[in-house]
């Protein structure tokens, strides 16, 4: 196995960078869904509630026919490279952002609302305070997302090919190293993936409780 | 100041994780490669000399030869390494191919349980021993992924006149080789595997080598160039490079020098197959 910290960092800035788009475009998406009266909204909500059992797998052979040389994408030449990556965890992680967070910005608007209302503040002067009201239920919305995206493994080794040193991630090396019949160390690097797991939740949680 | 901190090593995360694109070396190919040769380690052990020496980074997906013919045809490789002789003849009449270069031999081999229910263990003639295995009804893990291994084992049960597919003790995974050895350690079962991958396999539990020395069980491992019409996108002139470094004096000395426990896995041997071969 090619060294080991290079794997985990690479894993978190895939995982990150993914999250941070899945932020980018999930909050102001939830923020439309709690607070926006527009045409579609409904279908919206449900298509976005639906996609959260979006299979990673499908999305990954999506991903590539579009990236493949002979697809849409395919000038960008981005198939088994870490961006391909990123881009298919954005798109499993979006959805679980903005269905979360939309729920938890609703349920603050539904309480304060017509308090804030009343009080003169229109409801997109209202928001930047209902984001903040709800910054536990929009932290645990981003760590689910974050989650998907670090334990996923069907999407990434299908676009980035599992290429030593380049595309290779904790989850593609425990699939790796348990098809070479390094059980232990396959289970070893699932530890640390966990144990990784439960750092970035407490700081993310201590953070939002902070705001409070 | 906290969060700022935070923010800023996230940058520095993102930044180490796109610099291969801002400073990528002049050249890098992908060579999809059939898994065997990368589980093994064989490239992961070779291929940095080669980088060193030419200055070419080689991105390897290994996939299984099916897969791996067919990443190549759709256009998102630009060499190839794999050991199927008809999927090989197939890509290579359908026009993917330029030319087609045996690189490495070894061997497939049966591997099933110590206790060998079906006594194939010692016998030389693969086709008979399915035979074996399908009367005495013992446990067969098949890959069925299409890959060059399971190519084979479909030919050797057409050679034994069976049809396996539905058999209660066929079990069809549809997955690589090292899932198949897992299965077949777990269930006490037969599998058909190359060399390599059982050579450098850590889970073997009960399993042993029951068959082996077949002429029908060579393993030729060929290295396809891509043709340059088809393939106008491909980065043809570094795979070339790469091609015949694997066939040249440097490289076949490489893949003779790699040993494990003792053993070599691949023994080097150069040979150009000719059309329609």
């Amino acid at each position: 196995m090619e060294e080991f910290v290079p794997i985990v960092l690479r894993s978190l800035a895939v995982s990150l960078a993914a999250t941070g788009f899945a932020i980018a475009i999930g909050l102001p998406l939830a923020a439309a869904l709690a607070l926006g009266r527009w045409p579609g909204r409904p279908i919206v909500v449900v298509m976005v509630n639906a996609l959260l059992g979006l299979p990673p797998v499908v999305v990954g052979l999506v991903l590539y026919l579009l990236l493949s040389r002979q697809g849409a994408l395919g000038v960008l030449g981005w198939l088994f490279t870490p961006g391909a990556m990123v881009l298919a965890q954005t798109v499993l992680a979006t959805p679980i952002v903005a269905a979360l967070a939309h729920r938890a910005i609703e349920g603050r608007w539904r309480r304060y609302g017509p308090t804030m209302q009343a009080a003169g503040a229109s409801r997109w002067r209202a928001l930047p305070h209902l984001v903040r009201m709800a910054a536990r239920g929009v932290a645990t919305a981003v760590l689910a997302g974050f989650g998907r995206t670090v334990s996923e493994v069907g999407a990434v080794l299908v676009v980035g090919g599992n290429i030593a040193g380049f595309t290779r991630t904790m989850t593609t090396t425990i699939t790796l190293e348990t098809s070479k019949g390094n059980l232990d160390l396959a289970l070893g690097i699932g530890l640390v993936l966990i144990g990784i797991s439960v750092a970035v939740s407490a700081t993310v949680l201590v953070l939002a409780g902070e705001r409070r | 100041m906290r969060t700022y901190g935070n923010s800023a090593s996230v940058v520095v995360l993102l930044a180490w994780l796109l610099l291969p694109f801002a400073t990528a070396r002049a050249e890098s190919i992908v060579l999809a490669s059939t898994t065997s040769l990368d589980n093994s380690g064989l490239l992961g052990r070779i291929l940095p000399a080669f980088t060193a020496k030419t200055g070419i980074e080689v991105r390897v997906v290994a996939q299984g030869t099916g897969q791996a013919l067919a990443t190549a045809a759709r256009g998102d490789a630009d060499l190839v390494l794999v050991h199927d002789p008809e999927a090989e003849a197939a890509f290579m009449a359908a026009g993917h191919g330029k030319t087609r270069v045996e690189i490495a031999w070894n061997d497939f081999l049966f591997v099933g349980p110590q206790s060998d229910r079906t006594a194939i263990g010692g016998m030389t003639d693969a086709v008979a021993a399915l035979r074996l295995v399908s009367e005495a009804g013992a446990i067969f893990v098949s890959r069925g992924d299409n890959s060059g291994t399971d190519a084979l084992e479909k030919r050797l049960w057409r050679a034994a006149g069976i049809v396996p597919a539905g058999q209660p003790w066929y079990r069809d995974i549809g997955g690589g080789m090292g899932a198949a050895l897992n299965m077949a350690a777990a269930l006490d079962g037969v599998t058909l595997t190359d060399r390599g991958t059982w050579l450098s396999f850590a889970n073997r539990r009960g399993l042993v080598e029951l068959v082996h020395g077949d002429a029908r069980l060579i393993n030729r491992y060929r290295v396809i160039e891509l043709d340059s019409v088809r393939h106008a996108g491909a980065k043809l002139g570094p795979a070339h490079v790469l091609a015949a470094w694997l066939a040249g004096a440097e490289g076949q000395a490489a893949i003779g020098a790699f040993v494990l426990g003792g053993e070599v896995l691949f023994h080097p041997g150069v040979r150009e197959i000719p059309p329609g071969e």
